[in-house]
């Protein structure tokens, strides 16, 4: 007979009281672990789509991060494919690469001339092989049939002039029918009476005789293929137009994106940027198999560029996605706010069942320290008590919350989360992280134990006369 | 001797008002004696058991349990030897009821380095002794009156005290059951070494005294070897 057999049978001597404590507990460990789940899921499912689209870590010129949006050519990497062999080859980062690959991210202007429409853009150069490789990293298994994105890549590396437009940017340059984009809304009606402007008359001469020069003639948008232009300044700052065969369009997640982002084939965005110049990138991509090689491949990739004498700077997808780290910390804090009511809700009301309880049971205190038990063994019962209410609760709720998750991940539920294109797969991830249940279960059982200890104190406490007076 | 009591007074301060319940008692119990504590209610009894058991304390005076100067020890030693030396029967029996015969009797020895041996082969020896053997694993809400007051027994005397303390031991008992309770109280004092020390009413149990002590208004009024034959009016 051990005094957790004692505490066992007496948290039952109240059964309804006992039952309204351990649903208090279990519905807080319910909450908890099912906003955890959630939370969970919502962040590693941010990171998959963001991993998906910007790898693990990004190899750039020093400074381009902090200055290379205003000038990228000027913070170019040269002999970039060299680059990309050193950190392929390296026998540290080999195992822990999963794809290793150059971009080039570009501005420009982009001009349907058969509408008489353009817009600046903001465009990024891949190789689509790679991105449709990137695209497939599903580290936590989340979504269906192991893939989080079933998002169809666009781009196939034989595609040297092809392109895909956000559907803001295909909008505004008149492209929504050929390209059959639901939704897209028309155009109002121009003024009949605003005069067609005539570029010759405003545009410098240099710039008027280039396009006469290098443009393609109009094309026919009824055609099969669909060609946009492409305008921007090359590295030796003269300007360079390439054709661009759009090959779809799609939902960007965010309007100003949308309205302005071309992703394009690497050598068509390497012919617009750095024409027959030395062709270079921006960036050199590396996505990882597993997130938590992270910091010992940037820690590599650091030490392998100052090896070789590079001046080439590391950062990761946090520093890249500047928000994903405040998404984090907000999740994290609702969540911690949660589980702070969720405390302090299970500590009042094992304070309140084991207040009820000493008063109820001040004879049997009495009697029990008659019999010589000491005050610490007062205590210990009451405490033990209180635990055990907590680990019956907590392990019920533990219990309701995987029965919960496993009926939630089983009703396909989808939705679309801000940012994100299409609707993804809703679920819980719960399983995949015993810390957090483990976290759960052990600090309700301790809450509820410490809670039992303010009436365990007051019982040991108690004069024994007194105590056994007691009616 | 196995309680000696030098000028012990107890009073009780509540507030305004300060009662004195026990007022310079001299007394000596010896061992092995079935001792009655008689007086009307309220005349300081239940005080007088109290501080021999340990579990109060005198306002002034010196109390001496066993040869030990009881005010010279602070709680932790007091309960550790309550523990060992005091074994109690309540009016209520105040069994513990979430446990069984069985374990309120054997609930006494855990506060004793036992083995579980020793205790397993005690407790069973002494529910026979009581005549429990059959209701050992029956709940106190289970069993008679007189068998809860056994089971009451039986765990104060599983530890061999030098004295067990009842208070009003057949007070809620019905005269056949409180005499069986009596004549089993004594059969089992007989074969032991301890000393039972009884606050009563009950004047059956009173004729199975072998030493009376009689309080009044907290005074030790009387104190003679045997049964006092007295009037039942004048203890209420």
């Amino acid at each position: 007979m051990t005094t957790l057999e004692i505490a066992f049978r007496n948290i039952f001597r109240n059964r309804r009281r006992s039952l309204m404590t351990l649903m208090t507990i279990c519905i807080g460990a319910v909450a908890t672990l099912i906003f955890a789940g959630f939370m969970n899921y919502m962040l590693l499912g941010y990171q998959t789509v963001t991993v998906e689209r910007t790898g693990h870590l990004a190899i750039s010129q020093n400074g381009y991060f902090d200055f290379g949006a205003g000038n990228p050519t000027a913070y170019s990497i040269r002999k970039y494919k060299d680059i990309v062999r050193l950190v392929e080859n390296d026998p540290v980062l080999r195992p822990m690469t999963a794809v290793v690959t150059p971009t080039l991210s570009l501005v420009g202007i982009a001009g349907n001339y058969s509408a008489d429409a353009s817009k600046t853009f903001f465009g990024q150069g891949v190789v689509p092989a790679d991105g449709d490789h990137m695209r497939q990293w599903n580290e936590y298994g989340l979504g269906v049939d192991g893939r989080f994105n079933k998002q169809r890549y666009l781009l196939a590396n034989d595609d040297i002039d092809g392109g895909v437009v956000g559907t803001g940017l295909a909008r505004i340059l008149r492209l929504c029918e050929p390209l059959h984009i639901d939704g897209c809304p028309s155009p109002p009606k121009e003024k009949k009476n605003r005069p067609a402007m005539d570029i010759a008359s405003v545009a410098p001469e240099d710039f008027t005789s280039l396009v006469a020069e290098i443009a393609p003639p109009p094309q026919d948008n009824s055609a099969e293929e669909l060609h946009i232009d492409l305008l921007a300044a090359t590295s030796g700052g003269t300007p360079n137009v390439v054709s661009l065969t759009v090959k779809g369009a799609d939902y960007m997640g965010i309007k100003e994106v949308d309205d302005n982002f071309i992703l394009m084939n690497l050598e068509r965005a390497q012919q617009l940027l750095y024409g027959r110049n030395e062709h270079e990138v921006t960036s050199i991509v590396v996505q990882l198999h597993k997130t938590e090689d992270l910091p010992q491949a940037h820690a590599q990739l650091v030490s392998l560029f100052k090896t070789h004498g590079l001046d080439l700077e590391v950062h990761d997808f946090t520093d890249l996605v500047s928000q994903y780290k405040q998404v984090e910390g907000m999740y994290q804090f609702i969540f911690l706010f949660i589980s702070m009511i969720m405390v302090i809700i299970v500590l009042f009301t094992v304070v309140n069942t084991m207040s009820m309880s000493v008063m109820e049971r001040t004879a049997e205190i009495g009697t029990l320290r008659a019999l010589g038990v000491q005050r610490g063994g007062i205590r210990r019962q009451f405490v033990a008590e209180g635990w055990v209410l907590g680990v019956i609760g907590a392990t019920a709720g533990v219990a309701l919350a995987s029965g919960i998750t496993i009926a939630i991940n089983h009703a396909s539920f989808t939705f679309t989360p801000p940012g994100v294109v299409r609707p993804i797969p809703f679920s819980l991830y719960l399983f995949g992280d015993s810390g957090i249940i483990l976290k759960t279960w052990l600090s309700l059982t301790v809450v509820a134990a410490i809670a039992a200890f303010v009436p365990a104190h007051r019982a040991a406490k108690m004069p024994v006369v007194d105590a056994l007076r007691h009616v | 001797m196995v309680v000696r009591f030098d000028g012990v007074s107890k009073v009780y301060d509540a507030g305004t008002v300060r009662v004195t319940a026990l007022k310079d008692i001299n007394l000596v119990i010896t061992r092995q004696r079935f001792t009655m504590i008689i007086g009307p209610s309220g005349s300081g009894k239940t005080t007088l058991l109290n501080l021999i058991g340990c579990i109060d304390t005198p306002t002034a005076g010196k109390v001496q349990i066993c040869g030990q100067d009881i005010g010279t020890l602070k709680d932790r030693a007091i309960t550790e030897f309550r523990a060992k030396n005091i074994g109690y029967i309540f009016q209520n029996f105040n069994l513990i009821p979430v446990l069984s015969a069985y374990e309120n009797v054997e609930y006494a020895l855990l506060q004793n380095d036992l083995s579980a041996r020793e205790r397993r082969e005690r407790v069973r020896e002494i529910l026979a002794a009581v005549g429990l053997d059959a209701q050992r694993d029956q709940r106190p809400n289970q069993l008679s009156g007189g068998q809860r007051q056994r089971v009451a027994i039986a765990r104060a005397l599983i530890k061999r005290p030098a004295i067990v303390l009842a208070d009003e031991p057949t007070a809620n008992l019905d005269s056949a059951t409180g005499a069986a309770i009596v004549e089993l109280m004594h059969d089992m004092q007989r074969d032991s070494e301890t000393t039972f020390i009884f606050s009563t009413h009950d004047p059956h149990l009173m004729t199975h005294a072998e030493e009376t002590f009689t309080i009044r208004d907290g005074v030790l009024a009387n104190h003679q070897q045997g049964a006092v034959k007295m009037r039942l009016e004048t203890l209420q």
